[in-house]
């Protein structure tokens, strides 16, 4: 239960670190909050070499809305400060609902908003929420920075399409449109545990409440975040009846989801427990989708 | 190969210099090098909170954390709660008379867990406490006179 031997290296800059990440190039992981990467170093199913800590970093520590209906929110951004957020409650309630459920306080004292995307945990929050609400991420290395869109951005099990020469630098999401409903749910053993299945609902409606937009990404039922575009097309054009809520539901937990069996859920439970969090994240989505 | 690094850290008021390997937990460099026990090690992945300590103001797990990243910070371990060593903070006066605590191998990281709550919430509800220490393990009590003990502590802060 002991870490085995690293270099260590505490840059100062953007610059310092980047130039580090380039000399090392896959040799070197980026220590963010640490709060996955040390357990997994503690049990030795890690052992990097070379690890680049990115916490002196102020310059990568901010949620800013300097432009119109966009946020942007630092790869060192503590969970927790997302939580606290008032603007990000307001205007990116998804986000915001999202973040109690992510570990226990003392975790999200520490992880990050970027540890959380680039270690790419199919149970993790924040992609999926990132690919409900059509977030992008900045990806830097010494040769510029690059933005990719969320949806090309898990590739699987702990695969991103960050480079080995590059470090994400930051995060950008959309605040909800007008007339936009949300909703964040999942189902775990115990508080704080990672859920065995989850749902992020995002609807938006016209004035007659007519479904124009609607996404539905799942948490933990594939290998990434998995967005269910076929069920959610089902809603679009349409006005949310309790039958077709069900049939949307049926839908995604029986052809689009790709659950895997693990000690806690065989796949019947996983699919069971998709098509209960779909029917409640749509009707409380639309609910709220009506009042705003 | 060993990576050694030279710190200094403000634990419980006093300053500590002291060459670690970079590898070196943070709950380790407190126990081990400095001998302060009373912070446990519970399961060294995050999940039972028993090395739960407070750096700079707020609660963190330091089985999660390398000691060479502490450099030049604050660290308050339960040693340094009460005014003095022979003391009881008045939390832990209220842990001990509303049976907060039986083996007390949790005790440490539930107080650092709620110290940092309790200064940004003075009078939280029943829930608000329970989530606070939700990510904070105990076998013995069922918890709730952990709770009994934050409520007790609050009644005659007030
Ligand atoms: C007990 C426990 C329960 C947890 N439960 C949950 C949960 O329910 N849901 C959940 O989502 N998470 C959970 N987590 C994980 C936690 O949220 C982590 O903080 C998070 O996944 C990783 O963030 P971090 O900043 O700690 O990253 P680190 O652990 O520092 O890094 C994780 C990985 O990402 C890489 N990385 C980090 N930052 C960057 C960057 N800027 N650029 C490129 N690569 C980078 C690292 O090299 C490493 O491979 C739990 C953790 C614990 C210990
Ligand atoms: S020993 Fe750190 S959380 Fe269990
Ligand atoms: S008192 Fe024994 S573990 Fe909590």
């Amino acid at each position: 239960m002991k870490p085995a031997s690293f270099k260590y290296y505490a840059p100062e800059s953007l610059e310092e670190a980047l130039v580090l990440k380039a000399q090392y190039g896959d040799e070197a992981r980026i220590l963010a909050g640490g709060q996955s990467l040390i357990p997994a170093m503690n049990f030795r199913i890690m052992q990097p070499t070379v690890l680049l800590d990115l916490n002196l970093l102020a310059e990568l520590s901010y949620i800013s809305s300097k432009e119109s209906a966009v946020l942007h929110i630092g790869a060192m951004t503590r969970l927790s400060e997302v939580e606290d957020d008032p603007l990000i409650a307001d205007r990116v309630s998804l986000l915001h609902e999202s973040l109690p459920y992510i570990a226990h306080p003392q975790i999200r004292n520490r992880g990050t908003v970027g540890g959380n995307i680039a270690h790419a945990d199919p149970a993790a929050e924040l992609p999926v929420v990132a690919l409900a609400t059509k977030s992008r991420f900045r990806v830097q290395s010494t040769n510029g920075s690059r933005w990719i869109n969320s949806d090309d951005f898990f590739r699987g099990y702990f695969e991103t399409a960050i480079d080995s020469s590059e470090i994400l630098v930051e995060l950008e999401v959309p605040f909800h449109a007008a007339s936009t409903g949300w909703a964040f749910l999942e189902v775990s053993r115990r508080s704080g545990d990672y859920a065995m299945a989850g749902i992020a609902a995002v609807i938006t409606l016209d004035s007659d409440y007519i479904c124009r937009k609607a996404r539905l990404v799942y948490l933990n039922l594939s290998d990434a975040p998995l967005e269910a575009k076929q069920s959610a097309d089902m809603l679009v054009g349409e006005t949310l009846s309790d039958e077709l809520i069900s049939q949307v539901a049926n839908k995604a937990s029986e052809e689009e989801i790709m659950p895997m069996e693990s000690l806690h859920a065989t796949v019947n439970y996983q699919r069971h427990l998709a098509c209960i969090l779909t029917k409640r994240a749509l009707k409380l989505a639309y609910g709220r989708a009506k009042e705003t | 190969m060993s990576d050694n690094h030279l710190i200094k850290v403000t634990i419980n008021g006093t300053k500590h210099t002291s060459s670690v390997e970079a590898r070196m937990l943070l709950s380790d460099f407190i126990r081990h090098e400095l001998g302060l026990t009373g912070t446990h090690v519970g399961c060294e992945h995050g999940v039972c909170g028993a090395c739960t300590v407070i750096l700079n103001g707020i609660s963190v797990r330091s089985c999660l954390m390398f000691a060479v990243q502490v450099h030049g910070q604050q660290i308050t371990t339960v040693e340094g709660m009460a005014t003095k060593a022979t003391d009881l903070h008045p939390l832990q006066e209220a842990f001990r008379e509303a049976h907060g605590l039986q083996c007390g191998f949790c005790t440490p990281g539930i107080l650092m867990s709620l110290i940092p709550f309790l200064d940004d919430n003075p009078s939280p509800s029943e829930e608000e406490i329970r989530a606070a220490i939700s990510g904070n393990l105990c076998r013995c009590t069922g918890y709730q006179n952990i709770v009994n003990a934050v409520k007790l502590y609050l009644e005659r802060d007030s």
